[in-house]
């Protein structure tokens, strides 16, 4: 209306469209409503499914948050504290410490928590993108990081001496991870090398060790560390117990970890190594500073998740006797005193190991797609 | 003459800088390294199993093995010679693996499917199964059926009863058990000839399908064979199959057959464990068939679940297959934390009980890694047989 007015009063100005102001789109297809109807209800088929699934959650999700929080014991100081029939806490509460240290000498615990806060620390600025001087704090991760993390664990220069049966609960499961995965990514780098050798001998003997290790469970690799090494060694010498389930979980890591590598390598183009070669590269230089950069860049993805399996593997332990994470909850359920609260003991260890276990897996996420450079549709 | 000089001298590199020469020098190296510390490993090996007066040898393997198992089977008992016990060590491992794996495949592809679903809830659903359970190490899911669940089942006096004939209390799930009677092998060799009939008639309507384009009712007629043909010989040979159900007399279920607490824990967690890495696999392996397939097959007409059977399973399957004959492999291998329990499987009787028992550790050990390698080695061979054949047929 208004524009045909403008049209007839004055010549002057012209005919200006002026397009009606527009609708808001319908109600039942943006907001919440809208994601409902395309995610939860968009035929019968689906409506049904999402029924079903409302009525799952709720038969399953009351009754855990009620066991677990709302008539849960929080406070507390023995197993009468727990009265009101839900999930009893204080077990968790009172065990703390021994869970996270084991045995550990009291007086002494700062010295593990302080190896493993500095590690940490260290390990959270390395993978901290745009810091200075990382490579200065990597190259202090890789050499004196373990030794001094040693001695703070073990003793000496004053420190007192802590045998390493006395290492147990979390502490423990943190050293088999971290030494595990330190010293399988190397080994395991050499031994996917080795594999792709020109030369026979080499390459049979890498393939025999890979293969062998890799067809066997874990805990026959660690049997075999317990009862079968003391066997191979000299007369008379005789080792730690801990170090002997450090081999065997090393050596059976860095069989998986060489197949990993391995996939890295073969799926460098062939013309990499023909480059390298042609700018007059040794072997040594040609895999340090061209395909193994490039190689370990494509697959750190399966490298973390190798260490994620590695890390749930440590539990293994227990069942050589070293008192890990779990193997001090299962000592805790069994206690007369504590009796009848497996439950409590397992939901704990199992929410510290999903921590750290998706935490890595969604790191490993993040850096596939920030190394991604392909087109993603 | 100068030209001929250059080149003549520049072909004859020095010996000690020629690759292939270094490559022989380093094996030779090697193979000597190798073979010193195997002799070591060996006189070592040797001097400690005289220090402490263990006669190596197989010699063992006749001698009464002395204790008993919960769960066997193999007819066994205490009297029987170790070799008996590692038939049924070896025997009970298989057993466990084939039906955990049978059933971490079922679980693993529905919930890989919901996990896919476009309904949110569904996919939501399956998500927090499959992070749990894959986060969550094996061992702990193993105490946890094990101490957690199991030993919070009823009394054998207030056993679940479920039609007055599988009872499930903290002893274990006893079941009926089928007994034979004569002519019940015609049923078996009825089902056998269906089985054969049924792959004939596949042939026969594939061939007839691209000769003719008529196409054959074929999964209705091999459900009708399957089943009708046992059925029939089971009918004609006058029902030859009766139950013994177990009755609660004394102090323990007598009669059927029982599954022991220790199976059952483990083969809940094995299952649950390795279906949530079967159900990412095929999740991923479903997610690779490019949409454009989708799109394709849509735009020929053809109908969602034929697209699903023909064009996107078989893509999938080739994505899917390699990784799940790893997992298949885990669930075997993974079956030895029994250990941790005691369901008498290979590694706690043969690796522990035995071993300690005899003290015979390098043949104990040895015989427990061989078993693995070998069925390692048969499982990815089958597999990569398998595979080859649904691989993609290039040009």
């Amino acid at each position: 209306m208004a524009t045909m007015d403008t049209s007839q009063s004055g010549r002057e100005t012209p005919a200006v469209h002026v397009p009606a102001p527009d609708l808001p789109p319908p109600a039942t297809e943006v907001g919440i409503i809208g994601w409902a109807r395309a995610n939860l209800f968009s035929n019968w088929w689906n409506s049904l499914l999402t029924l079903v699934g409302i009525y799952l959650f709720y038969l399953i999700l009351p009754p855990i948050l009620d066991w677990a929080i709302f008539s849960a014991d929080f406070v507390g100081e023995s197993r009468d504290d727990c009265t009101s029939g839900g999930a009893c806490w204080v077990f968790i509460s009172i065990r703390f410490d021994q869970f996270i240290y084991g045995f550990y000498p009291e007086a002494e615990r700062w010295r593990p928590t302080l190896a493993v806060g500095l590690g940490l620390l260290c390990l959270v600025y390395c993978l901290t993108d745009g810091v200075p001087f990382r490579k200065y704090v990597a190259m202090f991760l890789c050499l004196p990081f373990p030794i001094i993390a040693f001695f703070l664990l073990s003793g000496g220069f004053g420190l007192p001496h802590v045998e390493t049966p006395k290492w147990g609960g979390f502490l423990l499961t943190i050293v088999i991870a971290s030494v595990g995965i330190a010293s399988s990514l190397p080994i395991g780098i050499a031994l996917a090398l080795g594999r792709r050798s020109q030369m026979p001998v080499i390459r049979m003997i890498c393939i025999g060790f890979i293969e062998f290790v890799r067809a066997v469970p874990l805990i026959t690799v660690l049997f075999m560390s317990l009862v079968i090494l003391p066997l191979f060694l000299p007369p008379g010498s005789n080792f730690d117990q801990l170090l002997r389930a450090l081999i065997g979980v090393s050596l059976f890591s860095a069989a998986y970890m060489a197949e990993v590598v391995r996939g890295g390598l073969q799926a460098m183009p062939k013309g990499q190594y023909e480059a390298a070669q042609a700018l007059g590269m040794n072997y040594w230089t040609m895999m340090r500073l061209i395909i193994l950069p490039q190689a370990l860049k494509i697959v750190i993805p399966a490298i973390v998740s190798s260490f994620i399996g590695l890390f749930k593997d440590t539990t293994l332990v227990l069942i050589i006797g070293l008192v890990d994470l779990l193997a001090m909850i299962q000592l805790a359920v069994t206690d007369s005193k504590w009796i009848g609260l497996a439950t409590e003991g397992y939901a704990f260890c199992a929410i510290l190991f999903f921590i750290f276990c998706f935490g890595m897996s969604q790191y490993s996420m993040y850096l596939e797609r920030k190394l991604h450079t392909g087109h993603k549709r | 003459m100068a030209v001929a000089d250059v080149s003549q001298s520049s072909a004859k590199v020095n010996w000690l800088y020629d690759a292939r020469v270094r490559a022989v020098f380093y094996q030779i190296l090697t193979i000597v390294l190798f073979v010193l510390f195997v002799v070591w490993l060996g006189s070592n090996t040797a001097q400690n199993l005289e220090d402490r007066g263990i006669a190596t040898g197989f010699g063992f393997l006749d001698q009464p093995a002395g204790f008993g198992v919960p769960f066997s089977l193999i007819d066994y008992s205490e009297t029987s010679p170790y070799w008996d016990a590692f038939v049924l060590s070896v025997l009970n491992t298989l057993f466990i693996s084939f039906i955990g794996i049978v059933l971490a495949t079922v679980i693993g592809f529905i919930f890989g499917v919901m996990r896919l679903s476009s309904n949110w809830i569904i996919s939501k659903f399956a998500a927090i199964y499959l992070e749990t359970a894959r986060n969550v190490p094996l061992l702990l899911q193993i105490l946890f059926w094990y101490f957690g669940v199991l030993t919070a089942l009823p009394q054998l006096r207030q056993s679940i009863n479920i039609g007055d004939s599988i009872f499930l209390n903290n002893r274990g799930l006893y079941m009926p058990s089928p007994i034979y009677g004569p002519g019940f092998e015609f049923v078996v060799i009825a089902f056998l000839v269906a089985v054969i009939g049924v792959i004939m008639i596949r042939r026969w309507a594939a061939k007839r399908q691209e000769a003719t384009g008529e196409q054959f009712p074929v999964f209705w007629t091999a459900l009708g064979l399957i089943l009708g043909l046992p059925l029939l010989a089971f009918a004609v040979t006058g029902f030859p199959l009766s139950w013994e159900y177990p009755a609660l007399k004394g102090f323990n279920f007598r009669g059927g057959a029982v599954l022991i607490p220790e199976f059952m824990a483990l083969l809940a967690a094995l299952t649950l464990y390795t279906a949530a890495f079967i159900g990412e696999i095929v999740r991923a392996g479903i997610m690779a068939v490019s949409h454009g397939q989708t799109e394709a097959a849509y735009a020929l007409g053809i109908r969602p679940g034929t697209t699903m059977r023909l064009v996107i399973i078989p893509q999938a399957l080739r994505v899917i297959v390699p990784p799940l004959t790893s997992q298949y492999l885990n669930l075997t291998k993974n079956s030895s934390l029994a250990a941790a329990i005691g369901y008498p499987e290979l590694v706690a009787v043969w690796s522990g009980t035995v071993l300690n028992q005899t003290g015979q550790a390098i043949e104990c050990i040895l015989m427990t890694m061989l078993v693995y390698l070998t069925i390692s080695l048969s499982i990815s061979v089958f597999m990569n047989w398998y595979n080859r054949r649904i691989a993609l047929v290039e040009r």
